[in-house]
């Protein structure tokens, strides 16, 4: 299902991220850093609700907004009950939503959204999204302090939160049309191999966004996916040329493989993941990018896997949904 | 596509882990564990006057201490992620997985967070070690005379 938008903006985003994600290629252009996992918090998980409120502040700051102004509030993480976010948006006083699509959750922020702003009474939105790589490793797997060997194969959560404020008024950068994705289970239950979960599914949200806009992957400057991690950046290049024949490998980009340094920052083994992997990467190098004109036409793919421990458990396979979204630079 | 062509693509892109390397590492790493078990032994016995038994559960518990104060220092998971089963296997990583635990829910109280937690990665272990040594205890009492 692709939905077209004419009205929805975006006005100001902001990214805050923690030391790893620091001494990644992106570094420089966070907002704001954390020297340590804690960012002077008493635990992980309020280090997290700390890292979405800095960067709520800073994304509204930047629109000229006060928190009053803003309609409502999107919200995601990776934890149960989207506790990150519900608890801070207790602090912020707005009418609030929160989602989960795992780390497809930006981009469906994202329609959700600009959905909403079709409507006369609606003006603006908030959408927050923030990982914690401690919050999400205590949740679904081991202890922080334990040393399991990790495969070349896993991925590393990134640390950090980040904001952006769509509006109906008229910006350089336009949200034109957004596909929501279908679940896809192409039986892999290895928990550490995200990649290879959620490459099929970044492979039909893209197919089908390409047919019914009727364009070509070159059509569009970058298509940047979320955290498929180097492996399964490769897995979807070769599976989409084997289920649909057409070659994407030309101008996609994978978040995951560049956010972190891979080969200094070896612990992070295929890259980073967790849903502000996505709008890390986006909201700083590529959005300055469309800014300056590099970039015009992005088509961004959130990739989640919906894994629940409790399922894999029960030895069965992790299911993934991905969603896409195409903004555009204008003058 | 189906899922068995579709493993069959994954399965050349995912790379392989180098098992010949990590057991060596661990060969290594896991003998030097037994290696220092067996001087500190050594030294017990000879330099406290202690009997053999006794000086095996002060080794023990000496090799426990350490992992669990380095687990709680910070850095024996580092150490554990390089050196791989040769730190898991032996005693250390026993302490390890319940240091460990025990650390990630001391914010949730002593009860509620430590007690209920402790045993999260090890509960099985003392679980299945309790059920084996109770079968295999019976086996050896009933056919080769306790």
């Amino acid at each position: 299902m692709t939905i077209e938008f004419n009205n929805v903006y975006v006005k100001s985003v902001s990214a805050v991220a923690g030391h790893d994600e620091k001494e990644g290629t992106f570094g420089k252009l966070y907002d704001k850093t954390y020297d340590d996992y804690y960012a002077n918090e008493k635990t992980f998980e309020q280090a997290e609700i700390k890292m979405i409120e800095d960067a709520s502040d800073i994304a509204l700051k930047k629109a000229s907004y006060k928190m009053d102004d803003i309609n409502f509030i999107i919200g995601s993480d990776l934890l149960n009950q989207i506790t990150a976010n519900a608890y801070s948006s207790v602090k912020f006083k707005r009418p609030f939503l929160g989602v989960y699509n795992a780390c497809a959750s930006l981009c469906e922020e994202f329609i959700i959204a600009s959905s909403m702003l079709q409507n006369k009474e609606v003006n603006n939105a908030l959408l927050n999204i923030s990982s914690h790589n401690m919050t999400a490793e205590r949740q679904y797997r081991n202890p922080v302090e334990y040393g399991c060997p990790k495969p070349l194969r896993s991925t590393f959560t990134v640390t950090g939160a980040a904001s952006c404020v769509l509006t109906k008024e008229k910006t350089d950068i336009k949200v034109t049309n957004a596909t929501v994705g279908t679940p896809t289970d192409m039986g892999i239950t290895d928990p550490y191999d995200m990649g290879s979960v959620m490459a099929p599914s970044a492979a039909e949200v893209l197919f089908s966004h390409l047919k019914n806009t009727n364009t070509k992957p070159e059509d569009y400057d970058l298509i940047l996916t979320g955290d498929l991690g180097v492996y399964g950046k490769q897995i979807l290049i070769e599976y989409f040329k084997s289920a649909y024949g057409i070659n994407i490998e030309g101008n996609l980009e994978d978040s995951s493989s560049i956010i972190y340094d891979r080969k200094k920052q070896t612990k992070v083994n295929a890259g980073g993941s967790g849903p502000c992997c996505l709008a890390l990467v986006f909201y700083t190098d590529i959005l300055n990018r469309m800014k300056k004109g590099e970039l015009k036409k992005v088509l961004l793919i959130a990739t989640g896997a919906l894994m629940s421990p409790t399922m894999n458990n029960q030895k069965l396979s992790i299911p993934s949904v991905s969603h896409a979204v195409c903004l555009e630079a204008i003058k | 596509m189906n899922k068995e062509s579709y493993k069959k693509l994954t399965s050349k892109i995912i790379p392989k882990e180098n098992k010949v390397k990590n057991g060596i590492i661990s060969f290594f790493v896991g003998g030097l564990i037994g290696l220092i078990g067996q001087i500190m032994v050594s030294v017990l016995e000879n330099n406290f006057d202690l009997a053999h038994k006794d000086a095996t559960s002060i080794m023990i518990v000496i090799l426990i201490f350490i992992a669990s104060l380095l687990t709680a220092i910070g850095f024996f998971d580092n150490l554990v992620s390089k050196a791989k089963a040769g730190l898991i296997v032996p005693i250390t990583g026993f302490a390890h997985a319940m240091t460990s635990s025990m650390l990630d829910y001391k914010k949730e109280g002593f009860v509620t967070g430590i007690g209920a937690n402790a045993f999260k990665l090890t509960g099985s272990v003392i679980l299945y070690g309790v059920v084996s040594a109770y079968i295999f205890g019976t086996i050896r009492y009933l056919f080769f005379g306790g």
